[in-house]
């Protein structure tokens, strides 16, 4: 009984140290604003250039897609890690000296851009032909007809598969702390090895739980509120 | 009616691929002219349509639309497609869109139409159709004889010379289908001129000015709605109206 | 061009990585044989769980789903490998990271058989228990084929995802593909054994792109 009761002791000590979360709480916070904002960023650029992509491969001409698809296939086959360190140790040699924040933040960029290239043409070209036809018979051109008639349906129609390909993405932030990135994971393991406790790592979870449970069950909402028709 | 064509396709031919589609179409539509194309299934009805505003290219041959030949590479396109409207089978209505915002989307973009303006004449255009009431309304909101009234509002909003029916009528059900065909109607008395493939055989006896029968990418035969469903010339068309005629 | 070909792909350190890097690969290639299967079995398992005639285990699967797909994977394996031993559990890094690879795969793949299984209508159902199949065989023979062929598109895309994640395990060390091209690296300070990673990463997961492709255009358009 005595026993149990210190196990139990040790166990509280080593993951819920009061004194020593106090201690790394600010770090924590620090880490999360950061998680935050980068995450923000990336989600913003990736999609924008996204939907520039599919909207230049809509028109077509073979250079522009065949490049486009050589782009997409590379960021979508290779693990973001891979990229980020190739960018992170790769371009000093080259005279780029890139931060690790800039090499995660390029890297998911870049990641984002290519799925989401994909849902959006994947969209584009679900959307019935007799759309186009009826926008060109009366008389818009190939752009207004992208513009004002095809895309609206199409994005409405990638919502659900976008918002749950966003939100893996922006939990890929996480990857920042192998070069170095102060986000959550950084702050909680820096935490960890400083105080010899595993309390900080717990905060850090926490941190995530607060962080990405919202996102996780707004992403299953959208995904009811948005269901594909199906046959 | 005025004897130069409005329309005028001159040996139109169009192929997908092997597939010979149109085989060299002479048609002639002048203005204020209803003319009906009927023929059997995969004839080339809906193609010849199609490539009198060019959503299809042709291969060969000349389509002249009102002085100008819309096939050559140099013509404006999309300022032509504004003086042919065009109906679908499917109505084609943008489901993002009111039926006043479908109709005035051209109004806006094409014509350059200040946005109140648009309005104005979309809901005059769908006063027209008899829909003054559901401007609002989005396409999932009403019935298919409605849908596709807006989509011939659509059509009309430009003030179009001349409009293409592909068998406006063939999706709808047997109850809705007089609504459309009033408006048709009504149409042709204001002096619309109209290039309809249709299966209505009733409505084409009773409004078309011309019938055409066109097979396997040929015209077989034209003439008044009296002459070739009352007395076919040719043995093809003889065996086609009397297949569908009953 | 000399300087870029130098530092991105210099021969002399290609041919000195690559038993390196070779065996870094099979280490990758045994993490996705082991992660990739037993994530599909544990995700099957939580969608069948989630469709429980008892609330409470539904709600229980809901919970699991969520949970570990708030986590990020790398915060899953690094709690795992590095705070589990504070509670006096420690274990080989290749045991943490195939846990925590599998509790992160079969939330998601569990997500993605539930979608598959109720976009089988009930009909199905119904008709295959008017025939008198158990409760069971219907499952198996009528709802669960026709599942997994409404969501193969986003199987094969969860499948790319976690060949993917193995890369992950270099954080801890464990000497996989990403793990000896950066051991490489450091001791070459030279970028071409990452590109070597890279070219090898492509190499595999390719070919599952394009497939994701082509079933991901026909998915959509069918709908
Ligand atoms: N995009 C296309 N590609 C290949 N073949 C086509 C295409 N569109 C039409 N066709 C073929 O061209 C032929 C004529 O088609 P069209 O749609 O003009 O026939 P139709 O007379 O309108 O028939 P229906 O009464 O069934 O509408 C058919 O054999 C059809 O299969
Ligand atoms: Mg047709």
């Amino acid at each position: 009984m005595n026993a149990e009761i210190t196990q139990w002791d040790r166990f509280l000590a080593s993951f819920f140290d009061l004194a020593v979360m106090q201690k790394y709480l600010p770090n924590i916070v620090d880490g999360f604003l950061l998680t935050c904002h980068l995450a923000i960023l990336i989600v913003i650029s990736g999609l924008a250039l996204g939907l520039i992509l599919a909207v230049i491969r809509a028109y077509e001409f073979w250079l522009t897609s065949w490049l486009i698809v050589v782009f997409a296939d590379v960021m979508r086959a290779l693990p973001p890690l891979v990229f980020i360190l190739l960018l992170y140790f790769g371009l000093p040699g080259v005279g780029l000296n890139l931060s690790g924040y800039a090499a995660t933040y390029v890297t998911l960029t870049l990641v984002l851009a290519a799925f989401s290239e994909e849902i959006f043409r994947a969209g584009i070209l679900a959307t019935p032909k007799g759309q186009w036809e009826a926008a060109r018979s009366t008389g818009l051109g190939f752009g207004q007809s992208l513009a004002y008639v095809i895309m609206p349906q199409a994005i409405r129609m990638t919502v659900p598969p976008l918002t749950n390909r966003t939100i893996a993405i922006a939990k890929n932030t996480a990857l920042g702390t192998v070069v170095g990135v102060g986000e959550i994971l950084n702050q909680a393991t820096t935490g960890q090895s400083f105080s010899g406790n595993a309390s900080p790592l717990v905060l850090g979870a926490l941190a995530y739980l607060i962080l990405f449970i919202p996102v996780v069950i707004f992403g299953r909402w959208v995904e009811t509120r948005f269901a594909w028709r199906r046959t | 009616m005025s004897d130069s064509p409005i329309l005028d396709v001159q040996g139109l031919r169009k192929s997908y691929g092997k597939l010979e589609v149109l085989k060299g179409v002479d048609l002639a539509v002048r203005e204020r002219e209803l003319v009906f194309i009927i023929g059997p299934s995969g004839s080339g009805k809906s193609t010849l349509l199609r490539c009198c505003n060019r959503l299809e290219e042709s291969n060969g041959g000349a389509v002249i639309f009102d002085g100008t030949d819309i096939t050559a590479k140099s013509t404006n396109i999309n300022a032509v497609r504004q003086k042919i409207g065009m109906v679908f089978q499917s109505f084609n209505l943008y489901p993002h869109m009111s039926a006043e915002g479908n109709v005035a989307l051209a109004l806006r973009k094409v014509l350059k139409r200040p946005k109140a303006e648009a309005l104005e004449r979309a809901r005059a255009a769908l006063d027209r159709v008899g829909l003054s009431d559901k401007a609002e309304n989005y396409p999932n909101q009403l019935s298919g004889g409605q849908q596709q009234r807006v989509a011939i509002a659509r059509a009309l909003a430009l003030e179009p010379k001349m409009v293409l029916f592909d068998e406006p009528t063939s999706a709808l059900d047997p109850e809705l289908v007089g609504s459309v065909l009033e408006v048709m109607r009504d149409l042709r008395t204001a002096g619309m001129t109209m290039l309809v493939v249709s299966h209505e055989m009733r409505f084409a006896r009773e409004a078309a000015d011309r019938v055409v029968f066109m097979d396997e990418g040929h015209i077989v035969e034209e003439g008044p709605p009296e002459q070739v469903f009352g007395d076919p010339q040719m043995p093809r068309t003889r065996d086609f109206v009397s297949r569908i005629d009953h | 061009m000399e300087f870029i070909l130098q530092n991105f792909f210099n021969w002399d350190i290609v041919t000195q990585a690559w038993p390196l890097l070779l065996r870094g690969f099979g280490m990758t290639l045994i993490l996705m044989a082991a992660v990739i299967p037993v994530g599909c079995i544990g995700g099957l398992t939580v969608a069948l769980l989630g469709q429980s005639r008892f609330r409470a285990v539904r709600w229980m699967t809901i919970i699991y789903v969520d949970f570990f797909r708030a986590f990020p994977p790398l915060v899953l394996l690094i709690f795992i490998y590095a705070g589990l031993p504070f509670a006096g559990i420690d274990l080989p890094a290749i045991v943490s990271v195939c846990l925590a690879f599998l509790l992160n795969s079969s939330a998601y793949y569990g997500e993605v058989f539930r979608a598959g299984i109720e976009s089988v209508g009930t009909g199905q159902a119904e008709a295959a228990r008017s025939t008198g199949l158990s409760g069971f065989q219907t499952t198996t023979y009528v709802v669960l084929p026709q599942a997994i062929r409404n969501v193969l598109p986003d199987l094969v895309s969860n499948t790319l995802e976690v060949a993917k994640l193995t890369s992950l395990a270099s954080v801890v060390a464990l000497p996989e593909l990403l793990y000896s091209a950066d051991m490489a690296r450091s001791v070459t300070f030279n970028a071409t054994p990452i590109v070597m990673a890279a070219v090898l990463y492509l190499v595999l997961l390719w070919p599952l792109v394009r497939l994701l492709s082509r079933i991901e255009h026909g998915s959509m358009s069918s709908r």
